[in-house]
């Protein structure tokens, strides 16, 4: 196609039950997406965590853009762009790190950690200037949700709980895994590069479809029974939250096990420690249903996978070519829990993954496919017929119905038709 | 301290065994590479750096004995979808040193290796230097440690499914 649709064009690609090929093909459509949706929209960032004490920083992204998140002497989130107000150089070359300022390594300009030009090289060559004019861009709203750090460069719209809706809902679940209340993100990332485009992975993240038949290979081996939680007899859902955030809920199957630390294949008796943290901190009976449900399996819209053990953050460097950064959970406060929960991330996710190797095989075999010229159509009308509505009032169905695909595309459809 | 004549012999020994790994993981030989291993084998291939903890931070493999018998295993099911079909791959090793043999027997080796891979997606070079912990067992020698340490582990990598 190449031509970016109009507003009023965008429905005849995106349908009820079906999405045309272009949308993960077309660069021309890819552009347009980093406008309306990744430098618009609210996006996750980074983790307070992970800037714990003043003057540390982290370089995280929003798609393509490079981000510095720092903590600021006054102990404020900032999210900076990696661009010399100068002349263009980048300021910042690690990682990560602990700066109270930031030199431009090409004419010596210096930048405080909350972005403010504090000084350059022979200043009497800017006499008059006002410095406060050359400060380093900056992601226009900063919010946090328990921890969580989003960013949205507009500098008008939703508030982050607004975006969230009731996909907040699935934070508050997670963070109660934390005997102390807090997720915190210290283990390092993979960072797991494929050629194919975002959407592959965001839908794919809540397809409870796939799972028998990608991920066979290492059920059958590993005596696995998250097999059966994705099979036709599974009572499991997937849900649509609205605002393109979607979840598949496996609390139906985990509480008709009954057992505490069921979802992660173990028992209270193997992490005695943890068990009597959590007692401790919510109570036996509330302990016990926390430890039956499991932690959340969710996808806030666009890039923050929730995935029960893991965190996945989805970076698009160009139509066909995307970045999956992963870590392992860590809870506050449970050292034995985190030790199982890092060992079990490293042998599932990354480039050599048990599960995700698989997935991103997928990815890249759907965007080598959908480059083919006919039938055009992606199909997701599986379930539609069967949908139905929970207590508060959101879209569920079977868990290997595509509700989350068709949520996440009404949502899409709403932010490209708005100018 | 070895004779220099031991040392040598020791040397070459050594070389043939690192040569052999590489042809048992160039060829998808998944069940004669396995055999090279001790029992408590431990096969590392770390991320962001060559020193980090893995004990703390993530690792792109990490595996003790019993999680190499799991790729193994899954790799032998045929539906391993990312080797199927597997890679074809050619991998040059060089720069064999020996490093240090402690009192226990143990032997340490280095060596440099580059990977030429071809898949469905493309063809990918792989860059990595190599520390091993040898021992003899029933007189033969066996992998009881294997680091493998990607040049650029610090940066996105694509899918790494095969034996490296």
């Amino acid at each position: 196609m190449n031509v970016v649709p109009r507003a009023s064009q965008w429905g005849e690609l995106i349908r009820p039950d079906r999405v045309h090929g272009s949308l993960y093909s077309d660069p021309a459509i890819f552009e347009a997406e980093l406008q309306n949706i990744w430098y618009r929209t609210w996006v996750y960032v980074g983790h307070e965590s992970e800037v714990p004490n003043a003057n540390d920083y982290v370089v995280k992204s929003i798609g393509p853009q490079s981000v510095i998140m720092t903590r600021d002497e006054q102990g404020k989130v900032n999210l900076l762009l990696n661009r010399c107000s100068h002349r263009g150089n980048q300021v910042c070359s690690y990682d990560k790190g602990n700066a109270r300022s930031f030199t431009c390594p090409f004419h010596s300009w210096t930048f405080a950690n909350d972005g403010r030009l504090v000084g350059y090289a022979f200043p009497d060559g800017y006499e008059g200037q006002d410095k406060s004019k050359l400060a380093l861009g900056r992601v226009t709203r900063v919010q946090s949700y328990r921890g969580f750090v989003f960013g949205s460069f507009a500098a008008e719209g939703p508030t982050l709980e607004e975006h969230l809706g009731g996909a907040a809902e699935t934070i508050d679940r997670l963070v109660r895994f934390s005997p102390e209340g807090e997720v915190e993100v210290t283990a390092g990332f993979l960072k797991h590069r494929v050629k194919a485009n975002w959407k592959f992975i965001l839908e794919n993240e809540c397809d409870g479809y796939h799972p028998a038949f990608v991920h066979s290979s290492i059920f059958g081996v590993a005596d696995s029974a998250i097999g059966k939680l994705y099979g036709g007899a599974s009572t499991a859902v997937t849900r649509d939250y609205g605002n393109g955030h979607t979840e598949i809920d496996l609390r139906p199957e985990f509480r008709k096990r009954d057992a505490p630390m069921s979802w992660f294949g173990t028992t209270e008796e193997r992490l005695p420690d943890y068990t009597a943290q959590m007692k401790a901190a919510y109570g036996d009976q509330q302990a016990r249903e926390i430890m039956i449900d499991g932690t959340p399996h969710a996808m806030i819209f666009p890039n923050l996978f929730i995935a029960e053990i893991q965190m996945f953050v989805i970076q698009p460097l160009a139509v066909d070519d995307s970045v999956q950064h992963v870590t392992a959970l860590q809870f506050k406060g449970a050292p034995d829990m985190n030790r199982r929960l890092r060992q079990q991330t490293m042998g599932s996710v990354g480039p050599a993954g048990f599960l995700l190797a698989d997935d991103s095989e997928m990815y890249e075999r759907c965007h080598r496919g959908v480059l083919a010229r006919s039938p055009e159509w992606i199909f997701l009308g599986r379930g539609e017929k069967r949908e139905r509505k929970d207590e508060l009032g959101f879209k569920v169905g079977h868990v290997t119905d595509e509700i989350p695909s068709r949520g996440i595309w009404r949502h899409y459809r709403s932010l490209m038709e708005a100018v | 301290m070895l004779s220099r004549e031991s040392s040598a012999t020791l040397l070459s020994a050594v070389t043939a065994f690192v040569y052999k790994e590489a042809r048992l993981q160039d060829e998808h030989q998944y069940q004669a590479w396995e055999a090279l291993w001790t029992d408590d084998g431990v096969y590392w291939v770390p991320a962001n750096g060559d020193d980090i903890d893995p004990e703390k931070e993530m690792s792109i493999i990490y595996d003790n004995r019993s999680r190499i018998s799991l790729r193994v295993k899954q790799l032998l099911t045929g539906k391993r979808h990312t080797q199927t079909p597997q890679s074809r791959l050619r991998r040059l090793v060089s720069n064999i040193e020996l490093l240090d043999q402690q009192a226990s027997g143990d032997i340490w080796v280095a060596s440099n290796s580059m990977v030429f891979e071809s898949s469905l997606r493309d063809d990918t070079i792989w860059a990595a230097r190599n520390e091993y912990r040898l021992r003899h067992v029933d007189g033969e020698l066996r992998m009881a440690y294997k680091k493998v340490i990607l040049v650029n582990n610090e940066k996105a990598l694509f899918t790494l499914s095969f034996l490296i």
